[in-house]
């Protein structure tokens, strides 16, 4: 063995070092050491990315201070910069695609976890996990390509349906937010699929035998049963989803429309933050300009922050009702 | 006696590696393609001089020239005097130049179902279509420059650029010189704040745009849109002829400039002349004019000596219109600014 040319082991080791060298074998130190690192990592990136971002935006915020979020103007003509265009366009086409992705999402899991036979399961598994592996550029143009035309045909159906409320009015160009919405709600979808499925087998058999010897049909013990056991797991799924569809870029950027413009109807075009930021930094000359993304990055970030705490706080708050 | 036999080639690729000269450059991603094309046959030619040109826009191309971590940046749009300044001010004072490459143009493009022939535009229509005055494409400017077109009466969707890019810093470096109302109300620059329309990203976004939305009105390319086959059409000229896009329209934009200023920072829309396509412009290389290192400095010299001469034979090709002879010229002497 190494440790016998050691000078140590010649002399025989002291107490000290033999309980480190125990310590070192039974792993224990060395764990703690790797994995706090690994997790003081992850605070090092965050902190400095926000610290990053902090610093290079402090020409806008300086110069806009706190309307910057709350006005609609962006003209890299006369340096005048707010965010709300952005703001609103990013959370209405993710809300959008939540909308429509947790079902479609959610469901598929239920039937591929509880009532799909084995085999037919693995198979769209598979399939599932290689959508979720689709960069997001294929996306944007199946979207352009394939979508768009697809929903200027469905477009006179909705309309005639919803057309009464004033989300589905104003005439519609292919692109719009409703387009970046079903995008999203496509790309999501995968995500919520393959993890709700793995969280949904993962409870107990006694939990669904339990509930089948009380009489109740399959569909019962699934919907009273299995998926209020697996519900954290299943609402995990969901943020990574949102998570997502925030910060998506490529293929927002098109189908989105790119206009900067609060509009009540869905069928409008509208802008994401991730998209400016995407379209506009490589030309992005000014000091100010650039300042401008780079305090858009900082508002994706707080946003996401902000979704993310509201949804931990409500789902808390579920959960304390649920148990009392 | 072997060995060293066998050894001598290893030892020759050593030294001649020991002499490569790696010239960095980064910038505009419009003349990429001829760029491109122009490192790789001169790395031909002189195999231990190597050219990397990131194509990471024309912004960050000016950024990086300043910060001196480029040896030369490349441009669609000259620098301003402002950045130029602050050029200087990190240079200890020196300055940098200009030297136009190729020639781009830009072209409107439409998608207007039943219209067969090839639509004229003054630049009255543009401005007015851009600033979302004229709306339906049976407008009266638009009836009165394309006699015999029976023009429907339906609403003009517009299609602009979503990414910051030199091709819209020219579209509206042209409706600037047209219309004053253009010029207050919007301005110039690589992103503006559009009156009306949709963005697309890149012209491959404009175009997809555009082919695929009746009614639709958009700016791209030449290049581009010669390629994709896209319905384009002329432009009236500020002679007041029409002009069909083309190379030799450009190049003829280009001759026709009077007093070119010595640093070559000049536009070149709504250029005199009546062969001159109004919508064009240079695309320039930002060479410091002072560079230390004595063997780049050499390199740079002879690339861009070269360049003007057997490179202008390629753009053709590429479909980037070659620089006028007059030009050539003018640039050949500049090259001796660089110390």
């Amino acid at each position: 063995m190494a440790a016998t040319s050691t000078p140590l082991a010649g002399s025989g080791p002291s107490r000290s070092a033999r309980s480190f060298i125990e310590r070192l074998r039974s792993g224990d130190q060395v764990a703690h050491a790797i994995t706090l690192a690994a997790a003081a990592s992850i605070l090092l990136l965050t902190g400095l990315l926000v610290y990053e971002l902090f610093i290079h935006s402090s020409e806008t915020r300086a110069k806009f201070g706190w309307s910057f979020l709350f006005t609609q103007t962006w003209d890299p003509v006369a340096d005048e910069y707010g965010a709300l265009p952005f703001i609103y366009g990013t959370l209405v086409s993710s809300a959008l695609a939540l909308l429509i992705g947790i079902p479609l999402g959610v469901g598929a899991a239920i039937f591929l976890a509880e009532l799909a036979p084995p085999k037919i399961s693995d198979a769209l598994t598979f399939l599932i996990e290689l959508l979720a592996a689709v960069p997001s550029v294929i996306y944007g143009l199946l979207g352009i390509f394939v979508l768009v035309p697809l929903l200027r045909i469905v477009e006179p159906a909705i309309r005639s349906v919803l057309g009464w409320t004033p989300l589905f009015q104003g005439p519609f160009y292919g692109v719009s937010l409703f387009s970046a919405g079903v995008v999203l709600s496509v790309m999501i979808v995968p995500f919520i699929i393959s993890i709700s499925r793995e969280v949904i087998r993962a409870v107990p058999a006694d939990q669904r035998e339990a509930a089948l010897a009380l009489g109740a049909t399959r569909w019962e013990a699934t919907w009273d049963v299995v998926i209020p056991y697996a519900k954290s797991g299943i609402l995990g799924s969901i943020f990574l989803a949102l998570a997502r569809s925030l910060g998506e870029t490529m293929a927002v950027t098109m189908v989105i429309g790119n206009d900067p413009k609060i509009k009540a109807s869905l069928f409008a075009p509208g802008y994401s933050i991730a998209a400016v930021i995407a379209n506009e930094f490589t030309e992005a000359t000014g000091d100010i300009y650039t300042s401008a993304l780079i305090e858009l990055g900082l508002v994706l970030f707080g946003l996401t922050i902000v979704i993310n705490a509201l949804a931990r706080a409500l789902v808390a708050t579920g959960n304390r009702g649920g148990n009392a | 006696m072997k060995f060293i036999l066998f050894l001598l080639p290893v030892a020759m690729a050593l030294t001649a590696s020991g002499q490569q000269v790696l010239i960095n450059a980064a910038g505009a991603t419009f003349p990429y393609p001829m760029y491109s094309k122009w490192f790789d046959e001169y790395h031909k030619k002189f195999p231990k001089l190597q050219f990397n040109y990131q194509s990471i826009g024309s912004g960050g191309g000016i950024k990086q020239v300043t910060e001196g971590t480029v040896d030369f940046g490349a441009s669609d749009g000259p620098m301003t005097d402002k950045q130029i300044a602050d050029f200087r001010a990190k240079h200890g004072g020196s300055g940098v130049l200009h030297f136009p490459t190729v020639l781009g143009a830009d072209v409107p493009v439409y998608n207007l179902p039943g219209v067969a022939q090839q639509l004229n535009f003054t630049p009255e229509a543009l401005a007015g279509i851009f600033l979302g005055k004229i709306t339906k494409w049976n407008d009266a400017e638009l009836v009165k420059a394309n006699p015999g077109v029976s023009l429907p009466a339906k609403d003009i969707i517009v299609v602009h650029r979503s990414d910051g890019s030199g091709t819209t810093y020219v579209w509206v470096d042209y409706l600037s010189k047209v219309s004053k109302e253009w010029e207050t109300k919007v301005g110039r620059g690589t992103s503006v704040n559009w009156p009306v329309g949709l963005g697309g990203k890149g012209n491959e976004g404009v175009s997809g745009q555009v082919k695929q939305t009746p009614n639709s009105l958009g700016y791209i390319e030449l290049v581009y849109a010669v390629q994709n086959k896209m319905a384009y059409g002329k432009v009236k000229n500020a002679a007041g002829t029409f002009v069909a896009p083309g190379l030799a329209g450009v190049t003829a934009a280009a001759a026709s400039v009077k007093d070119m200023p010595a640093d070559f920072r000049v536009s070149i829309t709504n250029a005199p002349g009546k062969d001159s396509y109004p919508i064009a412009s240079f695309t320039w290389l930002l060479i410091p004019e002072k560079i230390t290192d004595p063997t780049k400095k050499k390199a740079i010299k002879e690339f861009l000596a070269w360049m003007l001469v057997e490179g202008q034979k390629m753009s053709a090709v590429l479909g980037y219109a070659p620089l006028p002879a007059t030009m050539i010229a003018n640039e050949q002497k500049a090259i001796a600014k660089i110390l």
